[in-house]
């Protein structure tokens, strides 16, 4: 038993590192071509369009319920202890603003977003348009990568701070027509609990989550092998992936904020 | 002149090229036959760069690609080449002139204003006048593999790869497709090499032949050597394929 179990985790071991390796080498081409190489201004403009302007009917949807849930469940669970729907708009803000606004926002842009880049340069690969890159005297990493990267790094904070808005929005609609708040008693809640530092707490947030979606799905995509099947499971571990390492790192950034005291 | 010693390369322990030896004058057509599967398209992009060797060397006018690895030497080195890729290797994102246009970028000190006039040239040469705004979904097979010239020589290289340019395509367009090998030769002095299955294509285009065989060169001569070669192997392979046209 021994025997069969220890060459399979020293195999999942070493591919591990192998990925670990390859993902490294592929942030540092691309932190050398930023620095060595015109920036493809139109290509930033197209993947930001792509990735920020395509992805914000879903955004809307997915925070504007979580908004409207969020005040539905504290309004209530506050009502059966107090009688009364207390801090609903703190909770909605709060909640959305620090953790819920990012998180929900990154998982969304990594579905939708992350896995079209994975399978637009994982088919790329697959149709030798990477190699045909190369011979034309231009780099994947500059041509490719950076762009991804770049529209990544600005259309997700964007679309949080849009989420955040969204959320808090869907969360004053239950409040005031399901709750009976009254709508100044919402926004004060808000206004007079939080702080400007909770806002930064989630955005800052967001530029790792964009780090992470761009070099998962650029990673997945670059390394695609086998034809339309590989694309398909390329795409399928680039989400997975994505998901897995935002819910990971949310911690981690996390505590590292309020470390700091940026709570 | 490209000259390649004793070039090496394992794909999981398997040999694929076993230490290949020949140089490839200038201005020479040189035809790589060779069965599906035997390391044709490892040998070619290897030549550019694209494949590591595990041994060996290539060296394009004097400098070894093979030792080269900063970005920017490999890149000056690629200057010289255009590669037709097998399947066109098309970037289904631009239009037809767009993709021509492509390299001139990185390749050229031409201006952008003049890239548009310059794909239209490239494009009137491998006989696509007219297409420049055509979307490449729009093409037949045929007229990708033409686009695809049209892109590999869009910055005038000096030697031009070209990996089964007449693969998938019917009679008629690979027809073309040898012409047009034939002429680009001759009207832009460029050193051709194609790797491919298709006999009659490597017969009729080349100056020079070889046969890839078990990592080795089976036979290497000119067109009537190779018609007239006594190996079993080469005899074995002609005849199949002359059979099957």
């Amino acid at each position: 038993m021994k025997c069969l179990i220890l060459p399979s985790i020293g195999e999942h071991l070493i591919n591990l590192a192998r990925k670990l390796g390859q993902t490294w080498y592929m942030v540092g081409s691309v932190i050398f071509w930023l620095f060595r190489s015109k920036l493809e201004f139109r290509q930033i403009v197209k993947q930001t369009t792509r990735i920020g302007v395509d992805s914000v009917s879903v955004t809307t949807l997915t925070s504007l319920f979580t908004g409207m849930v969020l005040a539905l469940q504290s309004g209530y669970s506050s009502k059966s202890l107090f009688n009364e729907p207390l801090y609903v708009g703190s909770v909605v803000g709060f909640s959305l603003v620090k953790e819920l606004g990012p998180v929900l926002t990154a998982i969304v842009v990594a579905g939708r977003a992350g896995a079209a880049v994975t399978a637009e340069i994982g088919t790329m690969k697959v149709t030798e348009q990477i190699d045909a890159l190369y011979t034309l005297g231009t780099n994947p990493s500059r041509y490719l990568l950076i762009p991804r990267y770049f529209a990544f790094m600005i259309a997700l904070p964007l679309l949080t701070v849009f989420s955040d808005f969204i959320g808090i929005t869907g969360g004053f609609i239950v409040s005031v027509v399901k709750l009976r708040v009254a709508s100044s008693v919402y926004w004060d809640d808000i206004f007079m609990y939080m702080e400007i530092k909770n806002f930064m707490h989630g955005f800052i947030k967001s530029f790792f989550f964009a780090f992470i979606i761009a070099t998962v799905s650029c990673y997945k995509g670059l390394h695609t092998e086998g034809g339309a099947q590989g694309v398909g499971m390329a795409t399928t571990e680039s989400v997975v992936s994505s998901m897995v390492l935002i819910m990971a790192v949310d911690y981690f950034v996390s505590a590292l904020l309020v470390s700091i005291g940026i709570t | 002149m490209i000259e390649i010693r004793n070039l090496v390369k394992k794909y999981s322990g398997k040999t694929i090229l076993g230490g290949i030896n020949l140089d490839i004058k200038d201005g020479e057509i040189f035809s790589l036959l060779g069965p599906s599967g035997t390391g044709k398209s490892t040998f070619l992009k290897s030549i550019i760069g694209l494949v590591k060797p595990d041994g060996g060397s290539i060296k394009i006018d004097g400098a070894d690609i093979t030792k080269t690895f900063g970005e920017f030497e490999i890149q000056k080195i690629r200057k010289n080449f255009g590669y037709l890729f097998q399947e066109g290797a098309l970037f289904d994102s631009l239009n037809v002139w767009e993709n021509v246009a492509f390299g001139l970028r990185y390749l050229t000190d031409i201006k952008e204003s003049e890239y548009l006039k310059t794909a239209g040239e490239k494009l009137e040469l491998v006989g696509l006048k007219n297409s420049e705004n055509l979307k490449i979904s729009e093409l037949s097979g045929g007229m990708k593999k033409r686009v695809a010239l049209a892109r590999a020589i869009a910055a005038n290289p000096k030697y031009l790869l070209y990996d089964e340019p007449t693969t998938g395509l019917d009679p008629v367009t690979a027809e073309t497709v040898s012409e047009l090998i034939k002429e680009m030769s001759k009207k832009l002095k460029v050193t051709s090499i194609s790797v491919t299955h298709d006999v009659k294509l490597a017969l009729e285009i080349s100056d020079r032949i070889a046969l890839l065989n078990e990592g080795g060169f089976a036979c290497l001569g000119t067109p009537e050597e190779i018609k007239n070669s006594k190996n079993g192997i080469v005899k074995e392979f002609i005849e199949n394929s002359i059979c099957r046209k």
